[in-house]
């Protein structure tokens, strides 16, 4: 176990595992990166959003005629701008989508389905006046009775949603029109008789509110669009194809006339995999003909994109005295928002995935409510059902006077596992993080007065897809690398590192940009934790393409046979019988004879990547609950996760750390408040509140390494496993210190202090 | 509605533009002066995101009206560094990779030069608490506070 | 809107006085601009008070202090001997938002802007501090708990600036505190706060205590029965349990998303109990 754990750099490679400074640096700490609002271009109008503030409304028209009278409107759009779509669903990073929910979410049609729901949009050539014509703006609501709770949303007398929604994946089809979009049941073995087995069974509900990614950076866009329909886009998004795809669908636009450049994005997590404004954007500047540049305010961010899902959970686990698991259950009601799509089917592959149990079955219900539908937030659905997972096993553990490490390693999946959602398991690092986390000097640490520590495991699976990468050796020697998945956490440095490693030239010698998507062949968006992953894999192939044809144009010029030269350190010298023949020659030389030996060397790689590997962790939390109010405060905290190999262990650490930071927030303080009027009462970041920087101690990160056979550096992806532990590391902290254990989230200062008075009048609290 | 014209000092040159008086210190500084490396994540106040110094004052300047402006000595993040050297704070927050999206980059090296300015050997929770105002979604503060106080010690033994 | 930067308090009083539509005084900004942008408000009017030297101004006055209303929290804070003299009040007008806001942000508005959750103007009240109210009719002085009415509504007439707020002269052996709850730990607007003035005794014993919340009605209050509560005693169980009671008992709150009416009055007594200890220790040493 030992040699897994990463402390330093690897005696194996010259670059992968070091420390550069990422090559995007100097122009973010100087201001000078170009974020979506930094953009502007001559002429531009400023585009406005009209947005319902109903929950629940039909819309029966829509004039605009005094908003166009107005000096200085130059476009007004709303439904009729937009295609109507089939129902088709998509792969989008881990959800699937349907088209004709997208169109609907972009713009209402039918029905405003939530406050916040764009109805209309403007561009002016001011924003006084943009706004302005919005008031101008007449809509007719027919206001409809609203449900924005999820177990309420699945009763049969709620207020329906979609009239044409019957629930799929019930056999027979039911016939009468409800809120559930899916249900979906995943499992192996026989659940019955596994709890008959068990010497203790418990059973818990849990809920959790919608919590939103956070960026800091609001969604911001500028189109133009060119009177022969020629248009481009500069964006902030984790996937510029996909906009483009979007983009073209809803208007009717060729895909091929769309050129989306990806601007550098302040931060994603999911929420910016789909889009909002940009074919708003497109259609105001097709009418206007001139640029429009759109930006979100903080409250249109909250109230008009996509949080994840809020869910009630029910899971069921039965376990033998010595803490071996022989049944496992849980039910996921997860809230799509309102167009279906929660990340429900995730969730309930995730739940059980980091254990080894022979009878379980999970069942998911895919529910919508009158609220803003719900985007990918690092890895979708997952922090929801292992939280309740992890907080039962800790429980069990508890009562059966367990180790809740050692519980957890008495049922660790590991390679060979058949998964609860079908496949078997690869090298997985299960073992290796929970037996990091017991030697721990974390673990051993003593506790002071009103404290308790929690220990809890998860996982994400990650995932792989369509990757073009072109790597173009220059005349003077250096390397221009395009790749296509928005960078957004230290991509760059990753695919620096692994060419400058397959090369053997500096890193400095290689400069990286993300292309547009007209630079490149396809690219699926930056999610899924696949970025290092599959532009990591391109990357290494489109190197070893160049140092291939390296050696073939030197071959050429030294009239010997292609396989008789070989690559190395950073050059091409002729291998075997001929060895010593010719001098080696540099890339520089080879880059030099690249036009009289065949033309420019370039090389490409367009993979669909595969072999994605999951990340699993455990994660230690130490907290202190005030008693007299239940404010919870987290002391220190422990992040242990296998990467696979970590190319650039900094930005690897990074994700551990900001996961964590996110699942603290949404373990405490962050939820999505609502008035009975189906209105978000809290909008921005005073009320909504994500952890400051005095809230969090330092937070400790190990890195295992046990690699991905699959990937030529072993890569995992890790962007999504650390959001997955901490809301039950926390929860069992708190229970640790306490005697109370928390099933509905966020653990805030009244609803823990509540608890806290009702243990004590019970006589089961511990302070 | 009539613009007024404004004269101030922007990192260290002076500068003239035109605001309207709802125009806030963000906007000019964004539209009207074209530097886009002063943010705006909120608008309220909540992220520091747009913070610059008015008069050596640490401030959000999303809540100043750009007609504030007027007379003012202002510094944004573009006039941190020194030509082409990087202020050690900088610097650090490369090494330490204590940015990784970078949006909220701007906003902690002005605030932290601000506190390094008047406290040069802060301790980890002077840090925290004086930085509290800039919001950070990624990177958990982990390696901003070590960057931070890793650039107080080389500012002080340099 | 127009934007009026007078250098007089006549030129201040004189713009708002006449002003037709909707004018509001401009100090800090942080919360009129809040409000500008979210359209809660639209002024026709704004007057920036922040080039009138004595809304800037910390001076030490008749043993006492005249605090401008268009000071800063970070101004308070460096000023050398407000802080020793009112650490509650120097450490309320601290906790106001962010360094930035703190930057700004001013008791005047603070205490103007006619919210009942104000940070500053618990400690304030506890400290017996007098607002110097400037308008057409001239000068007058008020108890700054009595400045404000219910929730954005405040008992200063049409043209009325509060100038400076007073302090009092501050006894030997008296000392301020104030202490907020939030459910994180910066940031976030009071869930509760509570400022406690104490003068102590050479004996230890509390001869005049006045006790003040925040966040818990429809305004600031100056809570009597609280500060009955200590004089007397010497901080004992017994007094303590009195002063939480009588903290708990003048709570009106409401439920909202920032704590429920039961939450805040048990956090009430626990943050009396603890500011009253914090002042008491002060008190002792000054």
């Amino acid at each position: 176990m030992q040699e897994k754990v990463k402390d330093g750099p690897s005696s194996e490679f010259q670059v992968v595992g070091t420390r550069p400074v990422r090559p995007d640096g100097a122009d973010k700490v100087t201001g000078r990166a170009k974020f979506g609002a930094d953009f502007s271009l001559p002429g531009q109008l400023v585009g406005k959003v009209l947005r319902s503030p109903y929950p629940h409304a039909r819309i029966k028209s829509i004039d605009a005629s005094a908003a166009l009278k107005l000096p200085g409107v130059k476009a007004v759009v709303c439904r009729d701008d937009f295609l109507e779509q089939s129902s088709e669903f998509i792969p989008a990073g881990e959800m699937m989508i349907n088209y004709r929910d997208v169109v609907r979410n972009v713009m209402a049609r039918e029905k405003a389905l939530y406050e916040g729901h764009a109805v209309a949009a403007v561009a002016a050539t001011s924003a006084v006046i943009a706004k302005e014509a919005l008031r101008l703006i007449k809509v007719d609501y027919e206001i409809l009775p609203h449900v924005i709770d999820v177990v309420e949303a699945m009763q049969p007398d709620a207020p329906l949603l979609h009239e044409d929604m019957f629930t799929a994946g019930i056999e027979p089809t039911p016939k009468t029109a409800s809120n559930v979009a899916k249900r979906l049941e995943i499992g192996h073995g026989d659940i019955a008789a596994g709890f008959k087995q068990a010497d203790m069974v418990i059973e818990r509900e849990f809920t959790t509110k919608p919590v939103h990614q956070g960026y800091i950076e609001p969604h911001a866009c500028v189109a133009s669009v060119s009177e022969d329909g020629q248009a481009d886009v500069w964006v902030s998004t984790q996937g510029h194809w996909v906009v483009r795809a979007h983009c073209a669908r809803l208007l009717g636009w060729d895909i091929g006339k769309v050129r989306v450049t990806a601007a550098e994005i302040g931060g994603g997590f999911g929420g910016k995999t789909v889009v909002y404004l940009e074919p708003i954007a497109l259609a105001l500047s097709k009418k206007a003909r001139r640029p429009v540049k759109m930006v979100m305010t903080r409250e249109e961010v909250f109230k008009a994109s996509g949080p994840t899902s809020g869910a009630h959970v029910r899971v069921k686990i039965g376990a033998k005295k010595d803490g071996r698991i022989v049944a496992a259950e849980a039910d996921l009601k997860y809230q799509a928002g309102a167009f279906a799509g929660s990340p429900v089917q995730p969730g309930a592959m995730c739940a059980y995935a980091p254990y080894d149990i022979e009878n379980v079955k999970v069942v998911g219900y895919d529910v919508v409510t009158n609220r803003p539908k719900v985007a990918a937030y690092r890895a979708p659905g997952g922090p929801i059902s292992e939280f309740a997972v992890e907080s039962v096993l800790d429980e069990i553990a508890a009562k059966l006077g367990i180790d809740p490490i050692d519980m957890r390693l008495k049922n660790a999946a590991k390679q060979g596992t058949k998964a609860a959602y079908g496949p078997k398991f690869g090298p997985i690092g299960m073992v290796e993080t929970l037996e990091a986390a017991k030697t721990h000097a974390h673990w051993r640490t003593p506790l002071g007065k009103h404290q308790g520590r929690g220990v809890a495991s998860g996982f994400w699976f990650n995932i792989g897809g369509e990757t073009s990468v072109s790597l173009s050796l220059n005349e003077d020697g250096t390397l221009s690398l395009t790749a296509g998945t928005p960078d957004i956490g230290g991509l760059r440095a990753s695919l620096c590192m692994m060419a400058a490693e397959e090369l053997g030239v500096p890193l400095d010698k290689i400069r990286v940009q993300i292309g547009d998507t007209g630079q490149l062949g396809y690219n699926f968006l930056t999610g899924g934790s696949r970025s290092t992953f599959s532009s990591g894999m391109a990357t290494v192939e489109a190197a070893r393409d160049v140092m291939k044809e390296a050696c073939k144009r030197a071959a050429k010029l030294w009239e010997l046979p292609d396989d008789a030269v070989e690559y190395s350190n950073g050059g091409v010298r002729p291998a075997g019988p001929n060895a010593g023949k010719h001098a080696p020659m540099t890339l520089k030389e080879i880059a030099g004879i690249a036009g009289k030996t065949g033309g420019p060397i370039v090389g490409y790689a367009r993979i669909n990547a595969a072999g994605a590997a999951p990340s699993l962790a455990t994660h230690i939390a130490d907290v202190e609950v005030d008693p007299e109010t239940g404010k919870v405060s987290v002391i220190r905290y422990t992040a242990i996760q296998d990467a696979g190999r970590a190319i650039h262990p900094s930005y690897v650490e990074g994700q551990y750390q900001g996961g964590v930071a996110q699942g603290i927030g949404w373990a405490l303080n962050e939820e999505y408040i609502y008035g009975d009027d189906g209105r978000l009462q809290n909008p921005g970041f005073l009320d909504y509140r994500v952890p400051v920087a005095s809230d969090l101690p330092m937070i400790d990160t190990v890195i295992i390494e046990v690699p991905n056979p699959r990937h030529p550096y072993g890569v995992r992806g890790v962007g999504e496993t650390p959001i997955v532990p901490p809301m039950a590391a926390i929860a069992n902290a708190v229970a640790n210190a306490t005697g109370v254990r928390f099933t509905d989230l966020p653990m805030s200062p009244p609803r823990v202090l509540k608890a806290l008075d009702e243990a004590r009048a019970k006589g089961t609290a511990k302070l | 509605m009539a613009k007024h014209h404004i004269t101030a000092t922007v990192n260290g040159d002076p500068v003239e533009f035109l605001c309207e008086p709802q125009e806030t210190l963000l906007d000019a500084l964004r539209d009207q002066l074209h530097l886009t490396g002063t943010k705006e994540g909120c608008s309220t106040g909540d992220c520091g995101a747009c913070s610059v110094t008015v008069d050596d004052r640490l401030v959000c300047s999303c809540l100043m009206l750009g007609v504030e402006a007027e007379g003012k000595s202002i510094r944004t993040i573009e006039g941190m560094a020194q030509g082409d050297e990087l202020h050690p704070l900088q610097q650090k927050f490369l090494e330490h990779a204590a940015l990784q999206c970078g949006i909220c980059t701007p906003g902690f090296l002005v605030a932290a030069k601000a506190l390094l300015d008047k406290q040069p050997d802060p301790s980890e929770t002077e840090v925290r608490y004086w930085l509290a105002g800039n919001l950070c979604r990624c990177t958990g503060y982990d390696k901003i506070v070590r960057a931070v106080l890793d650039a107080a010690a080389e500012l002080r033994g340099a | 809107m127009r934007y009026e930067a007078p250098s007089s308090l006549e030129q201040a009083v004189g713009l708002l006085a006449a002003a037709t539509g909707d004018a509001r005084v401009l100090a800090g900004g942080t919360d009129l601009l809040v409000q500008m942008r979210t359209d809660i408000l639209n002024p026709e009017l704004v007057v920036d008070i922040k080039h009138i030297p004595e809304l800037r101004e910390i001076k030490q006055e008749g043993g006492g202090f005249r605090i401008g209303a268009a000071a800063t929290g970070a101004e308070l804070k460096e000023h050398p001997q407000l802080k020793t003299v009112w650490p509650g009040i120097v450490e309320a007008a601290n906790l106001i938002g962010s360094t930035q806001i703190q930057g700004r942000a001013t008791m005047g508005g603070n205490l103007c802007n006619g919210s009942p959750a104000a940070d500053s103007v618990p400690a304030l009240i506890a400290a017996g501090a007098k607002a110097s109210v400037v308008g057409p009719n001239g000068r007058r002085e008020i108890a700054v708990e009595d400045v404000m009415l219910a929730p954005r509504k405040l008992s200063l007439g049409k043209g009325e600036i509060i100038a400076s707020f007073i302090l009092p002269a501050k006894a030997k052996g008296s000392a301020d505190a104030y202490l907020r709850f939030i459910p994180r730990t910066e940031m976030d607007i009071a869930v509760v706060g509570c400022g406690v003035c104490l003068s102590v005794a050479a004996d230890g014993t509390i001869s005049r205590a006045r006790v003040a919340l925040g966040a818990v009605a429809a305004r600031p209050l100056l809570v009597e029965e609280a500060g009955k509560a200590l004089v007397g005693s010497k901080l004992e169980d017994a007094a303590l349990n009195k002063l939480d009671a009588a903290a708990g008992a003048a709570c009106k709150p409401i439920d909202d998303k920032r704590g429920t009416k039961e939450y805040r009055i048990k956090v009430a007594g626990v943050l009396a109990r603890r500011a009253a200890a914090i002042a008491y220790e002060r008190a002792r040493k000054a």
